[in-house]
Parts: C-alpha cells; structure tokens; sequence
C-alpha cells in the first residue's frame, strides 16, 4: 500500500522554480537595439530549440519548405506556419507568441497560419503556461526565431540580385531592394533560404520599438472561428475511433482510500465497460486511490458514477475544518505570530510614540478554481511486440511536467509518450497541476489498445481542487502627527501541511509593500495545520493579500483624515527601483504613474450622489503595476452595485492591445465575482460546495463597465494573466466604504448579508 | 421510431436510452461538440441549443422527451456557408478567452435577437443570466449582441 501524501507544495515548488529560472531577472529597456543574450537557464532550450526538429525537418523537405528553425516554416505558397510553443488557456498566448515572432520576421500577419507545438521539452525548452511568465520567459527566443528567419530570407534575395544584404528591407512577407525597387515575396525567397546555413542567433540583432508594425495594434484570436462555430478545439472535445468514456470516484476527504465498493453491482449497470479500484501512488498531485468506470458514454460513465456505493477508509483522511480555523485565527490574532518573517526599525517604539494607531483583523476563504472546462484527459496506451507507447490529449498549463509524470507512472520512457497539447477551457492555475492526466494514464493502463476520455463532473472539479488557500491579518498601523504612516504590524496567520512551511499561496513575501518602504515594520506568522491540497490560483498569494492590505491602507487614510491616493502615493515616496531591481520588485515611480492614470481617468475627487463612492486600490505583483478604481453604489437594501473598474497598468509594451485588455476586463469580473459572492466551506476534510448553484460565479447582470489604460514604458514586456486581479477587490472594499461608511474585512461580501 | 432533427438531418434515435440528455448525444453519438458540459444541472449555459428555436438547456433535456422535435446547435447556426451575425460580432469584438462557454453564449443571444431584434441592455442582461463565463468576458458579449442587432442579427 502506498503512502499517502496530501501535499502538493513540493510539486508547487518545482513547478514555481521553473517559472522563476526561465524568466529574466533583469531590467531591459526595449527602446533600444538590442542583441541576443541569454540566462544560463534559459539558453539551453534556445540553443536546442534552433536545431530543428527532426520530425519537422522531414515533413518540411518532404512538403519543400523553408525551416530555419522550430518555431517557423515558409512555404513556397507564401503560407507562414508558426508554431506556438505553449498552452492556450485562454490567456491569449497562441496569437501572442506568433506575434511576436511574426514581428521579427517581418510577416504580414494575413500570411500567418498558427500550429500548436507537440510537448517536446527538448526541442522547444520550457513548453507550461504559469505565472503570467509566459511572455517575459519566450519574448527573447520567439523574437529570435523570427530575426534569424528573417536574416535568411535577406540573405537569399541578396544573393539572388547579387546585392548587400544592408541595402535590403523586409515588410509585409517580402524582401525590398529600394535602390531599384524590386521585391521578393518570402514565398518565392523560401528555397532559396532553406539552402543557406542558419546564422548564429547572436548575430542577428533586434528590432527596435519604433520599428515594430505588428506589436501593440488589436488582433483577433487565432482560434476564434473554430470557437463560435464549434469546432473541436478543448481536451474534453477529443474524439477517438473506438474511445471509451471514463469516471472517477475519489474520497471526499483527502487521503481516503477505499475499503470497498460496489463494483459488481456497477458492472452490470447499461453501458458499462468495466469498473475497478486503483490505488494509485498516492501522491495527490498524480493518482491517489479510487474508483474507475468505463463505459460506452460519458453519460453512462457518469450515471453508473451516483450508483457507486464506495466504503471509505478515512483514517488518515483529512479532518479539516474551516469554522474552526476561523474561531483559532480570531482567538490568537491579537497575539504576535510564533515566528518573526520580516522585521525593521524600532516596531513597538514606533507605535508607542505614535499620535493614532489603527488595528484591524483581515480575512478571506478557500477558493476552487472552477475552470468552465472540467478537468480531463484522453490516454490511449498501445501495447505492441515492438515496445510500447502512449498518446494522449491534455488541457494542461504544464503538459510538459505531464510527460514526465505519466512516463514514470506507466514506466515508460519520456520518447515512449506523445503528448498533444489542446486549448484549455480556463487555467487560472488548475492545470498547473495534472493529476487527471496521471488518473487518465492509470485508467488507460488497466484498458490498453483503447482510448479512454476521463472526464470529472463538476463536483469533481470543484471537490478535488488545490485551492486558493485562506488566509487571516491582523494588522496595526501606526500615524504620526502630521498623518503620515510610520509603522506597520501585520500577524500573518496561514496554514501548514508539513509543519515547516506555509502551503502553496500561503506564503507572506518578505519585501511584500509597504514593508521596505517603511522605517518601522514587521511580519509575524503563525500556521494552522491543514490536509487540504492548496496550489497556485490566479495571482497567488496577492489575491488575498491585496484585499487586506491595500484596505487598510484605506483605513489608516481615513483614520489620517487624508485623501487615499495622495496618502498613498506618499508611502510610495520617491521614484526608485527597489533593491535587487529585478522584474520582481517594485518601481516606486511605475507605482506613482498607475495611480495617477487610473485617478485622472476614473474622475477621482469628483462629488458623488449619497449611497454611490469610488474606491481605490494598487497591487504589484507578477511584474505587473496596477491600480484600480471602483465606482460602487449601496443602497437601503445592502445592495451593492459595481458600476465600474477602471484599470491602469504598466506591464511594458503591449504585444497585443485586443488580449491585453480583454484580460483586463476579465481579471477585473472575476475580482467582483470573487470579492463579493466565492468561497468554499471545508467540514470534516470535506469540501462542501460542488456546483454552481452553491458556489455563485457572477453573472452578466453584475458585470461592471471596465475600462483598461496602458502605461506602455520601455520595460520588458511582462504578463497579464494575473496581476489585473488582485487590485480589483480592496478597489471594490473601499469603494463600499466610500459608498456606505460601512468597513467590510472579510471576503466574500455576501457573507456580511451584502448581495449583488 | 424515436427521431430528431439536429440541423436539419433526421436522427433516429431509438438505439439511445430515452433518459440521456440531449447534451451527451449530439458530444458522443453524433460528434457534435460545439455545445459543451460544464455544470450538469442546467446552472451554466455552456450547453445551450435551440429547441424550436427555444434555447435550452442540453444537459438537462433527456432525448426521450424531445421525439419528432427540431434542435439547432452552434454547429448550425451559419446557414449557407455564411457566419450568423453574431459569430462574425464574436469574432471581430475578439469575444473570447478561453472560449469554453461561447457557442453557448451565441446560441442564447440567437434566440434573444430572434424575439427582440433590437435588444436593450437590460434585454441582454436578462436573456443572458443562464450563461456563465468564467473568463468575465461579459463586457464584450453585451457589446457584441448589440454590434450583431445593428447589423440585422436576426439572421
């Protein structure tokens, strides 16, 4: 029997570190010529992703295209295939990456067709979707693949006309010879190319900003006709000759296993297959134990699912409960956390001599992901005399981690398995995560020669999640007598699985504002004992900790008698980088031109009707800066209104303007969804809520109006996924403040008999 | 004999067990995946079809109930080679994130313009409150309805 381990943190953080090595550290400015360099980390799968695939190479001679690398074909049609290395999950990246890569290579973005890349880590490099990362990490290597396709086109013509490369130009898929006007289109280039030898990267240089024609402008998804006509886009549409259809039934408690089940019974039950209990490796971020169903349908699968009578063993299983985490929290929040994290200055002096001090106790819930695509994957293991192989289907953000998983959990080898990564009906983290893909390879080992699609019910989903995990402050802050913030306490209470470290999303990041702004600060931690898996869920950590912390930044304003940004923006002080000066740490001076725009943009200041107040929030988080307004009103009903959001951020050059202000929009819909109506209750290790009508994501008649500014600076250009969202809920908190004088800390609103 | 027409071709049916909702036919018997599962209990939308013209829920509608009647999905809502209004709306308001819910979204907003080709905002809001989009890409949905509408939407 297998260990059971309901802890997903070690997974996390590999999956984290990963992010973390493939994404630049430094600051770049991308107004200037720039040349190819590279972070150890990072260029190992440039150098691997230039030797072409040899796969691809093959199909490429054999179809006469040009294929300078992996990224890019040209064919003698003048059709431009480029391969989108990542996931879509609906964050926008497959129009994105070929973007960018057209960009360099100077396409017409009519010329471009887009192909998903197979999950080939070793052609390709990092191939996951996580972290808002996926632009800075692939800005440099998709701009190069671009640069060097296009300097072999150059090449081509100008060996072709018998001129300089330097006296050519490209635009628009074609070669230019201005001096005599003549021009070739990539197409009629594309041989010629294919004969030349690739050049080292490193010589071909970037282009500038001010060059670029593709970049910035608004484009419509690469996958939008198949998406309104209904074409077979996501992993839970694969369709396989001969496929059957698989459920799983797992312990509502964590870290259950079963006893029993009724599984003769469920054999005869229409359209069933087979049915049996898989142990699994018991490793909750692969396959823990449970029941298997396969049957001719999914409906059969599903149905035969709510006939299982399973005897669970619970003895190691989860016990946790929310309520009395909630009544621990309340109990030692007054009390200093058992462990110091962050300290400055003289603290208890600092409040000892302050004019005004302001405390005030923080909270917020578990929350599951709930992607509208339910978790699923189709596995087909072929079991041959030549050796066998496996193919499978995955909406992953992290397809490349599923190799390696389901290759050890059916031993094979990683070059036995064919991955195919689908669009993904929703990420926000979940599918960092594949424990359906590994469910799906056990299931498929015990029905080999067939394809089997697991799909999870939405209770599935929503049960058998890695959550945002919940999370308490007790905050103290200190004023002097000009108003001014001096001091700032915050006992930080988390949870722990392992007993040394706070769980995934459950950790307070040292230098996290207004900490090092400050003389006098400190953190102190306490943790709770958790079993429920927690795990990465859009924007993690900030998503809790921008509720708390940029709402009692409103507080100690009020308590000040000052205007909230003007109270803000003198925490944030002079323009300047914070120390390391990496893309993670704030810019005082992007901080300060945000919050400018999003004030002169949302009309802050202005006289509002009685019951109607704007709200403010910033968070930084993901390289991002971005601050948001809220207009909300309240009426005699506790009704809450959110008629707007307004939303500015620096994130660098925008690469496409349509995507990055639909994630705006977004990110800002699911900050009211989240703030005012989300959470989960977690009783007896078991999540309770299992469906829509019990976990109430918003709906379009309390949408608000959204609209989105960019601060384009020169800096690298960084993601959008995420940091969007975190700013969005103090915005709305305070605003309700603003609106009703009524000070609400504790997430979601509903809780405090407030309704949309 | 237990037939329906989905976009026009005649299905019989009678194979199926009557009890299986409409939703798992069109995705598994007949490959029609456009409409997708998201909830199972009519709370989403992401599966909505057209009954009669009617939007409904597929996953709660089981066949046996529906003999001798007419469902469009989002498979055929372009007629003649040519996109619904609303599509090409979805498409040049680049509607979309994920996409999931949106064949949905459409097929519910075809039946809104079909009884009030010139919808108001509170229109909108109240036909679309069935459909959930996870993404929150509301803001667009609402501005392409009316793009569509303008345009003569009722196809």
């Amino acid at each position: 029997m297998n260990q059971i381990s309901t802890n997903a943190d070690a997974y996390f953080a590999a999956v984290m570190a990963e992010f973390e090595a493939f994404t630049p550290k430094k600051a770049q400015d991308v107004s200037r010529r720039g040349f190819f360099k590279l972070s150890a980390a990072a260029g190992a799968g440039l150098v691997i992703a230039f030797a072409v695939n040899p796969k691809v190479a093959e199909a490429a001679t054999a179809a006469k295209e040009f294929v300078p690398n992996s990224f890019v074909r040209v064919a003698p049609d003048g059709v431009i295939t480029i391969i989108c290395k990542g996931p879509e999950i609906g964050q926008g990246i497959k129009t994105a990456f070929p973007l960018i890569v057209a960009e360099e290579l100077d396409a017409a973005w009519s010329d471009v067709k887009v192909e998903q890349a197979l999950i080939m880590p070793d052609i390709y490099g990092r191939q996951s979707a996580g972290g808002s990362t996926s632009i800075p990490a692939n800005w440099d290597q998709l701009r190069k693949a671009g640069g060097v396709a296009r300097a072999m086109l150059v090449s081509a013509a100008a060996k072709q006309w018998g001129v300089k490369e330097s006296e050519l130009t490209a635009q628009d898929s074609a070669v230019i010879h201005a001096a005599t006007g003549r021009k070739l289109k990539y197409g009629e280039l594309a041989m010629k190319a294919a004969a030349l030898p690739v050049p080292d990267p490193a010589t071909v240089p970037f282009k500038t900003r001010d060059q670029y024609r593709l970049l910035g402008k608004s484009y419509t998804g690469v996958e939008n006709l198949e998406v309104v006509t209904g074409k077979p886009l996501f992993g839970i549409d694969v369709k396989l000759p001969g496929m059957l259809y698989a459920a799983y039934e797992k312990c509502p408690a964590t870290g259950g296993k079963v006893a029993s089940a009724n599984l003769d019974y469920i054999k005869t039950l229409p359209g069933v297959k087979d049915a049996f209990i898989i142990e699994g490796n018991g490793v909750v971020s692969e396959v823990m134990p449970g029941v298997a169903i396969v049957a001719d349908s999914t409906w059969a699968a599903f149905r035969a699912k709510a006939a299982l009578q399973i005897k669970w063993d619970e003895s190691n299983a989860s016990k946790d409960s929310w309520t009395k985490s909630v009544t621990k929290a309340h109990e030692i929040a007054g009390k200093r956390g058992d462990t110091v994290i962050y300290s400055k200055g003289d603290v208890e002096g600092t409040f000892k001599g302050a004019a005004k001090t302001v405390e005030a106790f923080y909270s917020y819930p578990f929350v599951p992901h709930a992607t509208l695509e339910p978790q699923n994957t189709t596995a087909w293991l072929k079991t041959d005399s030549k050796g066998d192989s496996l193919e499978m289907w995955i909406p992953s953000q992290t397809s490349d981690r599923a190799k390696t998983q389901v290759a050890k959990i059916l031993g094979l080898k990683e070059s036995q398995c064919t991955l195919h990564q689908t669009r993904a009906g929703g990420g926000f983290g979940r599918r960092l995560v594949n424990d359906p893909a590994c469910e799906a390879a056990a299931i498929a080992q015990r029905v080999p020669n067939t394809p089997i699609k697991l799909t999870w019910t939405r209770e599935d989903d929503m049960r058998h999640d890695f959550y945002r995990v919940g999370g308490f402050h007790n905050l103290r802050g200190a004023l002097d007598a000009k108003g001014k913030l001096v001091g700032w306490s915050n006992h930080f209470i988390t949870f722990t699985t392992d007993g040394k470290n706070p769980v995934t999303g459950g950790n307070f990041p040292n230098e996290e504002f207004p900490l090092p702004l400050l003389a006098a600060s400190e953190t102190t931690q306490t943790m709770l004992p958790l079993m429920t898996p927690c795990g990465a869920w859009r924007a993690p950590r900030s998503n809790g900790i921008a509720f708390a912390v940029q709402s009692f930044i409103n507080e100690l304003a009020v308590a000040a008698g000052r205007d909230h940004i003007e109270f803000f923006l003198e925490i944030l002080g002079e323009p300047r980088h914070l120390p390391p000066q990496t893309i993670a740490t704030l810019n005082t001076g992007r901080a300060a031109d945000v919050v400018k725009l999003a004030a002169e943009k949302a009309g802050w200041g202005k006289t509002m009707p009685k019951g109607r107040g704007l709200g403010f929030g910033f968070h930084f988080s993901h390289a991002g800066h971005v601050a948001e307004i809220a207009e909300v009103s309240v009426d005699a009903n506790n009704k809450i209104t959110v008629h707007k959001l307004t939303v500015a951020a620096d994130i660098g050059p925008i690469i496409n303007m349509s995507g990055a202000i639909n994630q705006c929009q977004g990110a800002a819909v699911d900050g009211v969804s989240t703030m005012m109506n989300l959470m989960v209750n977690i009783e007896n290790g078991r999540v309770l809520e299992g469906n829509f009508t019990e976990y109430p994501i918003l709906r379009m008649k309390d949408a608000p109006q959204v609209d989105v500014h960019f601060i384009q600076s020169n800096n690298l250009p960084t993601g959008l996924g995420e940091p969007a969202l975190p700013p969005a809920m103090p915005a709305i908190a305070n605003a309700v403040f603003a609106a009703s004088g009524r000070r609400l800390r504790s997430m979601p609103l509903r809780q405090a008999g407030l309704t949309t | 004999m237990a037939t329906v027409t989905i976009n026009g071709t005649v299905h019989d049916l009678s194979q199926i067990d009557p009890s299986t909702p409409l939703l798992w036919v069109l995705r598994d018997n007949l490959d029609l995946v456009g409409a997708k599962y998201g909830c199972g209990i009519a709370q989403c939308g992401a599966c909505t079809v057209h009954l009669n013209g009617q939007a409904i829920r597929a996953c709660s509608t089981p066949i046996g109930s529906i003999a001798g009647q007419t469902v469009t999905t989002i498979e055929g809502l372009a007629k003649d080679g040519k996109l619904h209004p609303l599509q090409q709306a979805w498409i040049d308001n680049d509607v979309a994130q994920c996409g999931y819910c949106q064949a949905g979204q459409i097929m519910t907003a075809a039946a809104l313009l079909e009884r009030k080709p010139k919808p108001t905002d509170a229109e909108i809001d109240d036909a679309m409150t069935g459909n959930l989009c996870r993404c929150g890409t509301y803001v667009r949905i609402r501005k392409a309805i009316h793009d569509a509408a303008d345009k003569g939407g009722a196809a």
